[in-house]
This record gives structure tokens, C-alpha cells and sequence, in this order.
């Protein structure tokens, strides 16, 4: 055991790596973008920000690669808030957030908003409900708590399974968006440039654990923020002459309106499809933003790689200030994102619609060419494909039309610089930004997994006397099984998966948050009872994605299945209750163990976590 | 596990109930910029601020603020009640406690 005060080159120096890391980044980025006036081909920027920030993480692992248990699942438990604060930032920031969020704000409107409320009011329950006292407690794992609160192997079980219910489809994704943005930037067949991404991924997992990967995800959130933060910047300082673009974007929200306006008058844009930004409740009733944003939130506190990161913390103090830090640091692209959309919708509406079909911008090719623009129903490849594709259209007029427009949601963030005209340095930025988003969250969550096996499985249930080299050993070939077969599913492209992520919101909310709220804050909680929750919850939650989504079941009472929580959450509780009421009181030992969790000082309650 | 207390003495009694207070006021003020404020869109987008309808800007921004502000509140509160009632744990990095 590592006592908080001994000396460690790393810890007391993070102010100056981390301030000279950013003066790198700028550097690289100031020299890229005067080499490419020179005349600097645009792939090799997108190889040098690929790889420059992938050979960073990879050092980083590499340096901080450890022996030591404590090390190994917990970064020794020493990590400052602040830091922490990022890190977890980075690991809850996922590829989809960075790439897909502002796109989702774009086709939604005001209605995506509720993606913004829920993803960050969540992290004021983990502050008040769930995290201090899971780092008082001292688990390595969320299944360790549940094991030990909730008597045995059982519980531990169920919080196994739920953890993979939530974690495998999500770490796919990742896995699945690092390798369309290589493919996109370093021009690599998409199955090549998955292994490319799952080898970044691994040097920085493997060698040192938690240890590595939240002084790497604390990079990664730099490189992320700054390529987040920039093109919109730069935007907002061309048309407002104001960098702030989240202060000025309220001038673009008008513009919006009164084009929407216009298009409808001149016949460009059609009622019936036009979905107006600023109108509340156009494509989610209140119900459906309502119980959306609830999942989201509940979600949010209850998804085991997130909880995880606060036992890192150095005290139940800091874990505490941590949730606050990584939700300032979590807002920050939050609402940035809706200036996004706002920007990017301007452009298209200002200098797409309405443009003559031989006289569209370059950028619709280049992503119509990945499939990703499509115009009149067809992938717009090249001018001649849309000419041919519009003149099948009924009262085509050889001008572009909104509803002949469709773009995916992953290009609003990868082809703004594009769409702005800005030069292509910003565009490699932006790639690197996303390709930190989506390794750290892979990095974060195939932790998660590997350390409820090894951990949880392993040493737990298995060999409860195996020696520290052995557990790591056997941490780290887990790791590797885990990613591999994670590179492996997204490499065929699973449709399904994708579209599967936004449930682990819900099934991590029903499956985990009652038993978890429960377990700390009443003592009466039974085993019986949270098991029986868990599994009631977590049991109709999945019931009712599956059926919805594959076994043509209708919606009860119209609710979407991405919030199949709002069934999941308050009969896990119900249940959870009413069998703890019927069931004999837990025993004095637990129920103390339940008193000494929710005091701050003193010694952690699991000793033999931290050995 | 050797310093387990069974029954809570009169002043941990209290300071749980403080705590418990605190996270029931702060979960209140959180399900108003969570759901209440967004009911009212309506009546608030007739209304206009830094040339953002106010109802959009609270959803966009507005709540997201709110929730940051109230999660230091909360943390600076919660450190306060653990201090007063000689709860809080020592530490070496930060022996002043503040944020």
C-alpha cells in the first residue's frame, strides 16, 4: 500500500507535464497549420495528429505501467480531484458525444435537448446519492460492493451480468467510431483501421491498468476539449467577431428562425418535414423528453466504468469533489454542442438549400462519397450522381431543396471545419479530438469488464488466494480477450449494436440504481430484496427494448424504448422494498457496515481491497 | 472492521440528519432545473435573453449551469456538516479543506 504523502515523480509534477503538454499540442498545431500554406498534403496532417497523439497515450501507458494490485484497479488511490475530474470526464465523454451529439441537436432540435439536461444532471445524483460512499466502502468494483453489501455471491453475480449488458455493446461502439474516424483521415479500409484503434487502446490499458488509463484519459481530455472547442471558436469569431461562441450563438438561433420562415414561403422547405430548431416537443412528446432526460440522469449515476473512477479518489473528500469537477468539465462540451448545430445549420441552410444542383459546396462530396450525405435518396458521390438522382424526383427545378437533404448526424462535428472553410490542420484537430473521445471511453469501459472478470470472477468467487502476480496476469489476458472480441464485433459492422448503445442508459439505471441507492441509504435493504429488484428491473427493462425493437411489440403508453427505464427504475425499487419489508432484517454486522460507509472518516470498510 | 459502532450516539444521530437534509434539498433543486423549468418552455421562449428565447436557452444552458453551481454548493455544504461534526477525514495534500 502506497501511503497518500510518499514522494512519486509523476504526482507532483502533473501541473508541469500536463501545462507542457498543451504548449505541444498548440505547437504541433501552429506548425501544421504554417506547413500547410506552404503546401503540406492534407493526409500526412491527419497521419502526424493520428498518430502524434496516439504515440503520446501509448507513452503515457507505457511510463505508467505497474505491478502493484492497488495500482492495478485503483491508480493506488491517489489521484487529485481536479485531475480525476477529467479524467472521468474523458471516460464518460464518448466517441458518440463528441461526434454525435451536436448531430443529434441538429436533426432534433430544441427536443435533443434533453440529451444536454439528463447527461449532466446525472452527475449531481453520483455526488449526493452514490459515489463517497462507494469510495468510503473501498471496493476495487461496483459488483464488489453489491457482493459484500448484499451478502454474498449472488448479488455479485447479477451486478456482473448487468455490467456487460451496459458495457460490451457501448465499448463496441467505440471501438466501431475510432475506426471510421482513421478510415476517414488515414485513408485505411475501416476492418484495418479498427485494429489500428484497438492497438492504441491496449497500450494504454494493458501494461498499467487504472493507473494508465487515467493519466491518459486526462491527456485524452485535453486533446478532446481543445478540438471541441476551437472550430466553433473560430466561427463564432468570423461572424460575431467574439470567440465565445456559446454566448453569441442566440444571434444564429434568429437567423435560423427567419430562414426557416423564408424557406417555407418560397416552397424549399415542405411543413410536413421541416423541423423547426427553436419549437419545443415537434419530434419527443413531454412524456417521451421528460422520462428521457430521467433515464438519462439515472443512467448517468448508475453505469459501472463512471463509478469506478471515484474510487481513484484520495478520500471520500475527494471523491465527492471529483463528481464536481468532471460535470464542470463534462458542461463544458455540453453546451457547446447546441452552438455546434446552430453554426452548422446556418451554414447549410444559408449556402446549401436553395443552391443550384451543379453549384453544392465540395464537402457534400467528399462525405457523400463515405455515405454519410445522401441527396434524393441517393449517396451524393459526385455532382453528376445527384444531377441523376434529382431529375428522378416529381417538381424537381434543378435546385436543392431541404427535404432533398439528408445528412448523418456523425458529419455535423467531423466536416464543420470543411463546411466553414477553415483550413485542414483544424479538420485533423477535430479527428484527433474524436478519436481521444472514443479510446478513452473504450479504454475506461474494457477496464470495467476485464476488472469485474478478474476481480470479481477470478479472485472473488474462483481462487480467493491467488498471489497479486497472478490476479494481474490474469487482469491483463482478460483485457486482451475482451478487446479483441470487442474489435472483432464492431469490425462487421453491427447496425444492431450501434443502435443498442443509448440502452445501456436504461439498463444500467434499472439494474444497478435501486440496489445501489438502496444498499447505503437504508439499512433495512435485504439481500433478498435488491436481488429481486435487480433482477425485476433489469429483467422487464430488457424485456421491453427487446420486444419493442425486435419483437414487434407495441410501446405501453407510447413511451420510446430509449427510455424503457422510466418501467425498469420504479419497480426495481418497488420490489426491492416490498421484499426487504417481508424479508428478516439484515444482520447487525451489515447493518454497521451500512453506518460506518456513510462516515467519512475512519478507515475503509473493505480492507482487502486495497491490499 | 474493529471500530464498527452499532448504535449511532446523539451527535452522529444529527449528522446524518443534516446530511440527509442536504441531499433532499439538493435533489429538489435538481429535479426544478431537471423537469420543472422545461415544462414552462412555452411561456418562457415569449421572453428573450442575450438574444436567446429564455425557454431554449434553459434547456441548452441554463439548467447545465444551474447543476454545476449546485454540485459545488452541495460539496462545500456537505464538507461543512462532515467538519462541524468531527466526521470529516484528515488529509495531508489539503489540510484547509477548501475547494
Amino acid at each position: 500500500m502506497n501511503p497518500p504523502g510518499a514522494p512519486d515523480p509523476f504526482l507532483d509534477n502533473l501541473g508541469r507535464i500536463y501545462g507542457t503538454f498543451i504548449g505541444g499540442l498548440l505547437a504541433i498545431v501552429g506548425t501544421l497549420a504554417i506547413l500547410e500554406q506552404l503546401g503540406l498534403p492534407d493526409q500526412i496532417i491527419g497521419y502526424v495528429f493520428v498518430f502524434v497523439t496516439l504515440a503520446i497515450y501509448a507513452g503515457i501507458g507505457i511510463a505508467a505501467r505497474t505491478m502493484r494490485v492497488s495500482q492495478y484497479y485503483v491508480a493506488g488511490r491517489q489521484v487529485p480531484a481536479v485531475y480525476n475530474g477529467m479524467a472521468t470526464a474523458a471516460d464518460w465523454m464518448s466517441g458518440a458525444s463528441f461526434v454525435g451529439m451536436a448531430g443529434t441537436l441538429y436533426v432534433l432540435g430544441y427536443d435533443g435537448l434533453a440529451y444536454v439536461i439528463g447527461w449532466t444532471g446525472g452527475f449531481v445524483l453520483v455526488a449526493v446519492l452514490i459515489a463517497p460512499f462507494l469510495r468510503k466502502f473501498g471496493a476495487f468494483t461496483v459488483p464488489d460492493f453489491l457482493g459484500a453489501r448484499f451478502g454474498g455471491n449472488l448479488a455479485r453475480m447479477i451486478g456482473i451480468l448487468v455490467l456487460f449488458a451496459c458495457s460490451f455493446t457501448y465499448v463496441v461502439a467505440q471501438i466501431y467510431a475510432t475506426g471510421l474516424i482513421a478510415s476517414r483521415f488515414l485513408g485505411f479500409a475501416f476492418e484495418t483501421a479498427v485494429y489500428v484503434g484497438l492497438g492504441g487502446i491496449l497500450l494504454c490499458s494493458m501494461l498499467g491498468g487504472m493507473r494508465a488509463v487515467t493519466w491518459t484519459q486526462v491527456a485524452q481530455y485535453l486533446v478532446l476539449i481543445l478540438a471541441y472547442l476551437l472550430p466553433v471558436a473560430i466561427l463564432s469569431a468570423q461572424e460575431f467577431g467574439f470567440p465565445l461562441a456559446q454566448a453569441t450563438y442566440g444571434g444564429v438561433l434568429q437567423r435560423i428562425a427567419e430562414l426557416e420562415q423564408q424557406m417555407l414561403a418560397s416552397g424549399l422547405a415542405d411543413p410536413a418535414t421541416l423541423v423547426p430548431h427553436l419549437q419545443p416537443f415537434t419530434t419527443l412528446d413531454p412524456l417521451n423528453f421528460f422520462a428521457l432526460i430521467g433515464c438519462l440522469m439515472i443512467g448517468t449515476a448508475s453505469l459501472p466504468h463512471i463509478l469506478m473512477r471515484y474510487f481513484t479518489a484520495a478520500s471520500v473528500r475527494d471523491a465527492r469533489r471529483s463528481v464536481a469537477w468532471t460535470l464542470l468539465f463534462v458542461a463544458i462540451l455540453y453546451v457547446t454542442a447546441p452552438a455546434y448545430a446552430a453554426f452548422a445549420k446556418l451554414e447549410v441552410y444559408q449556402n446549401v438549400i436553395g443552391a443550384g444542383l451543379d453549384a453544392l459546396p465540395q464537402w457534400i462530396y467528399t462525405y457523400g462519397k463515405l455515405g454519410l450525405v445522401d441527396i434524393c435518396g441517393q449517396s451524393a458521390a459526385s455532382a453528376d450522381a445527384v444531377r441523376e438522382a434529382c431529375s428522378a424526383q416529381p417538381g424537381n427545378t434543378g435546385v436543392l431543396r431541404l427535404p432533398d437533404l439528408a445528412i448523418d448526424r456523425d458529419v455535423i462535428v467531423i466536416a464543420m471545419p470543411e463546411i466553414a472553410g477553415l483550413p485542414y490542420v483544424i479538420a485533423g484537430l477535430v479527428a484527433a479530438g474524436g478519436l481521444a473521445a472514443s479510446l478513452s471511453t473504450a479504454d475506461g469501459l474494457l477496464l470495467a469488464i476485464a476488472n469485474a472478470l478478474s476481480h470479481d470472477v477470478y479472485y472473488r468467487m474462483v481462487d480467493t488466494r491467488a498471489p497479486a502476480s497472478r490476479r494481474l496476469f490474469i487482469a491483463r489476458l482478460l483485457l486482451l480477450g475482451a478487446a479483441i472480441l470487442a474489435a472483432y464485433v464492431a469490425s462487421l459492422r453491427p447496425s444492431d449494436i450501434l443502435s443498442m448503445v443509448a440502452w445501456a442508459f436504461s439498463l444500467a439505471a434499472a439494474g444497478l440504481f435501486p440496489a445501489l441507492v438502496l444498499g447505503i441509504w437504508w439499512r433495512r435493504c435485504t439481500a433478498a430484496g435488491a436481488i429481486c429488484g435487480m433482477i425485476a428491473g433489469f429483467g422487464i427493462t430488457f424485456y421491453y427494448l427487446a420486444m419493442t425493437q425486435f419483437g414487434g411489440m407495441e410501446e405501453w403508453y407510447g413511451v420510446k424504448n430509449v427510455s424503457a427505464g422510466l418501467f425498469g427504475v420504479p419497480l426495481g425499487f418497488a420490489v426491492a422494498i416490498l421484499v426487504s419489508l417481508v424479508t428478516p432484517a439484515p444482520s447487525r454486522h451489515v447493518q454497521a457496515l451500512v453506518l460506518e460507509i456513510r462516515k467519512p472518516s475512519g478507515e475503509p470498510v473493505l480492507r482487502d481491497g486495497a491490499s | 472492521m474493529t471500530q464498527l459502532s452499532e448504535q449511532p450516539p446523539a451527535n452522529a444521530r444529527r449528522w446524518w440528519q443534516q446530511t440527509m437534509r442536504l441531499a433532499l434539498l439538493t435533489l429538489a433543486a435538481l429535479a426544478v432545473f431537471a423537469f420543472a423549468v422545461h415544462a414552462f418552455v412555452g411561456a418562457l421562449d415569449t421572453l428573450v435573453f442575450f438574444g436567446f428565447p429564455l425557454g431554449y436557452y434553459m434547456a441548452a444552458q441554463g439548467s447545465v449551469i444551474a447543476f454545476v453551481v449546485l454540485v459545488f454548493w452541495f460539496v462545500a455544504w456537505q464538507e461543512r456538516i462532515d467538519r462541524k461534526a468531527g466526521v470529516a477525514e484528515p488529509s495531508p495534500r489539503d489540510p484547509e479543506g477548501s475547494l
